[in-house]
């Protein structure tokens, strides 16, 4: 035999399977020389989701008393429905269901999508990077690093320039590096001038080879107003080092209402309003977000005619991640000493509060002119139908946010989406499922095509390669919802 | 091997779908409950033995018909030698072109066998065993790209029809095809019997030479085809209506023969939207959907 085929051993058959083939049950595949089991279409299943036991399996149990179950209730979704592009032919699969009695129609289809990116948001406040740098995967630009948020630092990663504007290599990086995130893989990407950061949907980001733990608790100014109470009495003055605002009890409104007195105390830069400084230091990825790993370094000489020997003073950052303990000697100089079992109760409370760091993914796509046409012969009026909620847009059975203004741009959250639900085009373009459901009337009306409307039954029953799963237990159920159930009257 | 296969009530409670390897059936059987779960039973019990049958035998299953004058001893096996012997003089055809038909009418088998049924049916992947008892029918669906389904006719199976297997070949289908037809639907007295005549028939409906037709040797894609080195379709580019008629004229003519001799009772052909129909009446266009409805693609 040919050396390049490989042999399948899933069944007696034993194939030989050549590259970019499948075996005879056109259910395993030689991928790049690997035997791959092929991913079947997805059909959710909210029977299963409730916990309703609806399929049993006769391979154990042979005595199963031939009572009929109650059916479940599945939705169809685009995920291996395949797509002609362009789509001058009707959407795979047009599939009516009943919903409270209303005959739904869901369109299901695989959208090719050139328009399409992700936002990611990196819950962080080290510095990954200046914003606009270039954010690069295999070496190729990909992104670029946008603005902040509150404790997060977000990227914005493919786009159309990225995929097919620049290098054929630019392009291949990109849809790979959106392709491996879509499907909830890692992918490690460097930013320019700034930090090597590991992205996974749903984990924490890992920078520099450090995992990240959690997101800060508040800036630091913030988080003097949060523990202030907490600290009173046990020391004398907290620090708390944040790479936005730095916040100082002694000075802070919070340390004056409770009559904390001065400490003489001096922070090196630039004061906001009283205990609270920006730019103390450099960002990066040390103590609270910044590039220090002293934090002495971010004090000036204590003010001898206020300061006293034996001074407490607590550092800590806004995670509560690092802090020292100093007490000033008779030249008003800080020593480190170990923390008072008292204040690593209040550091701890600290990272008690801190949320978990994750990287949280939202796919971002436009539905273009023939992704439509597939819908209907009236590309437009789909358009409008999404606009004035007949239609429910979902990705993969996820609900999605339709961006106002014109065409069909949305936004879904990868964490609520079946796992490999993306593949590409070599264009290259990802291909993401895509589903629209309206009553049938209002498909009718829309100019759908009627002609190639199926029952569920009929697709579900040829569920030779169909894979049954579990909805999302967050998301709501596609076929229902307020858009669909108070649609406004027709005519 | 047991725990290979997989088998399941689907989620309307009414149908078994039961895959093993390549074989994928989906099963349903009308009668009395007690009489539907003993032939269910009877279903799965000989399910779990034929693909361990058919592989024991692959490499005589694999070869041009009855050249040898060997006979397999397996009865799946040998319902497909029967079902495709009727054309080994002719045509080059390998009991493997019937393997889905004989399938399917095995299971068919062991369920009747078993239990007092109104209807039944086996549909392996749209090749379908039917049993119909006096005075049921079927409404039969039919779809002209077995890659995109959607219903293009329908037509209704009665008792006393004496159809009892439908099979459907074509390019765009799970087998090689070595003609262009996008689907070729056969109603004959037997699911192997259909099955095979599908293939003749769908290899008939050809334009040797046509350069908007890709072939390729079938061994280049799958290195242990029965059809070695023959070239198989794999893509057909777009032909005007004088090409189409002249190839769906060449797969009438097969068919009509087959039809004079008795292998096959109708054909519908289809290729580029365009269908022929021998032996029985035009497809009825789609009515509404009916529960006993049963989609056939390849």
């Amino acid at each position: 035999m040919p050396d390049d085929s490989i042999r399948c051993d899933a069944c007696p058959v034993l194939c030989y399977i050549k590259p970019g083939r499948t075996g005879s049950c056109d259910r395993y595949g030689n991928h790049d020389g690997k035997l791959v089991r092929l991913d079947p279409h997805v059909v959710l299943d909210r029977a299963v989701e409730r916990g309703d036991s609806v399929v049993p399996f006769l391979e154990r149990s042979r005595d199963w008393d031939g009572t009929l179950v109650s059916r479940g209730e599945t939705f169809v979704t685009a995920i291996g429905a395949g797509t002609t592009y362009p789509d001058y032919k009707p959407a795979p699969f047009i599939i009516s269901s009943q919903v409270d009695g209303v005959d739904m129609v869901t369109v299901v289809t695989e959208g090719i999508f050139s328009y399409c990116g992700v936002k990611v948001k990196i819950d962080t406040d080290r510095h990954l990077g200046a914003e606009c740098s270039t954010v690069r995967s295999q070496g190729e630009a990909v992104g670029h690093v946008t603005t902040s948020e509150y404790g997060s630092q977000m990227l914005s990663l493919g786009g159309v320039r990225h995929l097919t504007g620049g290098s054929r290599h630019e392009g291949t990086a990109t849809c790979d590096a959106l392709l491996q995130l879509c499907n909830g893989n890692a992918v490690e990407l460097k930013i320019d001038d700034g930090a090597k950061v590991v992205v996974q949907a749903g984990k924490p980001p890992i920078v520099d080879g450090v995992q990240e733990e959690r997101m800060r608790v508040g800036c630091g100014s913030a988080t003097i107003g949060m523990f202030a109470k907490q600290w009173f009495g046990k020391v004398d003055d907290v620090v708390v080092v944040d790479d936005h605002i730095t916040g100082v009890l002694s000075e802070h409104q919070a340390g004056r209402l409770l009559g904390i007195p001065e400490t003489g105390i001096k922070l090196k830069g630039r004061r906001s309003t009283p205990g609270r400084y920006f730019q103390v230091a450099d960002p990066g990825t040390s103590w609270g977000g910044t590039n220090i790993d002293d934090p002495l370094s971010i004090l000036g000489k204590f003010n001898v005619k206020k300061a006293w020997p034996g001074l407490r003073l607590l550092m800590v950052s806004t995670t509560g991640e690092h802090y020292a303990y100093f007490e000033l000697d008779e030249d008003l100089k800080p020593r480190e000493k170990n923390l008072p079992p008292n204040l690593s109760q209040s550091v701890a409370r600290i990272k008690e509060n801190c949320e978990p760091a994750l990287c949280t993914v939202l796919f971002m796509g436009g539905a273009g002119g023939s992704l439509r046409a597939g819908v209907t012969e009236n590309p437009v009026r789909l358009t409008h139908s999404v606009r004035d909620a007949l239609t429910r847009v979902t990705c993969g059975g996820a609900p999605v946010y339709v961006w106002p203004g014109g065409g069909i741009t949305f936004m879904a959250d990868l964490a609520r989406m079946p796992q490999n639900a993306f593949g590409y085009v070599p264009t290259p373009a990802l291909v993401a499922p895509i589903e629209f459901t309206l009553k049938l009337s209002d498909y009718a009306e829309l100019g759908g095509y009627m002609d190639s409307v199926r029952p569920l039954d009929s697709v579900v029953s040829e569920s030779e390669k169909r894979k049954r799963i579990v909805a999302h237990v967050q998301n709501p159920w596609p076929l229902e919802g307020r858009s669909v159930k108070n649609a406004k009257k027709k005519k | 091997m047991k725990h290979r296969a997989q088998i399941r009530l689907l989620s309307d409670g009414r149908r078994l779908h039961l895959q093993d390897g390549p074989i994928d059936l989906i099963v349903e059987a009308f009668g009395e409950p007690v009489e539907v779960n003993k032939a269910y039973g009877a279903c799965v019990a000989r399910f779990e033995m034929v693909l361990d049958e058919l592989c024991r035998e692959l490499k005589l299953l694999r070869q041009a018909c009855c050249v040898h004058d060997v006979w397999p001893s397996g009865s799946v096996a040998r319902r497909m030698t029967a079902a495709v012997a009727p054309y080994a003089t002719e045509y080059f055809i390998t009991p493997m072109a019937a393997v889905a038909g004989a399938v399917a009418e095995e299971i068919l088998a062991a369920m009747t066998n078993s239990a007092s049924l109104s209807r039944a049916y086996v549909n392996d992947g749209g090749d379908i065993a039917l049993h119909l008892d006096a005075g049921e029918q079927f409404v039969v669906g039919m779809v002209d790209r077995p890659d995109q389904p959607s219903l293009f006719g329908t037509t209704t199976l009665t008792d006393a029809d004496p159809v009892r297997g439908i099979a459907t070949s074509g390019w765009r289908g799970r087998s090689f095809s070595l003609g262009i037809a996008d689907a070729v639907t056969v109603l004959a007295d037997r699911a192997a019997a259909a099955d095979a005549a599908a293939t003749i028939i769908a290899n008939a409906v050809d334009l040797p030479g046509h350069p908007a037709i890709v072939r390729v040797p079938a061994c280049e894609l799958a290195p242990d085809s029965d059809l070695d080195e023959r070239l198989v379709t794999q893509d057909v580019g777009p032909l005007n209506t004088v090409e189409v008629d002249r190839a769906l004229a060449a797969g009438i003519a097969t068919a009509a023969k087959l039809l004079r001799i008795g292998l096959i009772r109708s054909a519908a052909l289809n290729l580029q939207g365009e269908t022929r129909v021998v032996g029985m009446q035009q497809p009825k266009p789609v009515s509404p959907p009916a529960h006993e409805r049963i989609l056939v693609h390849a």
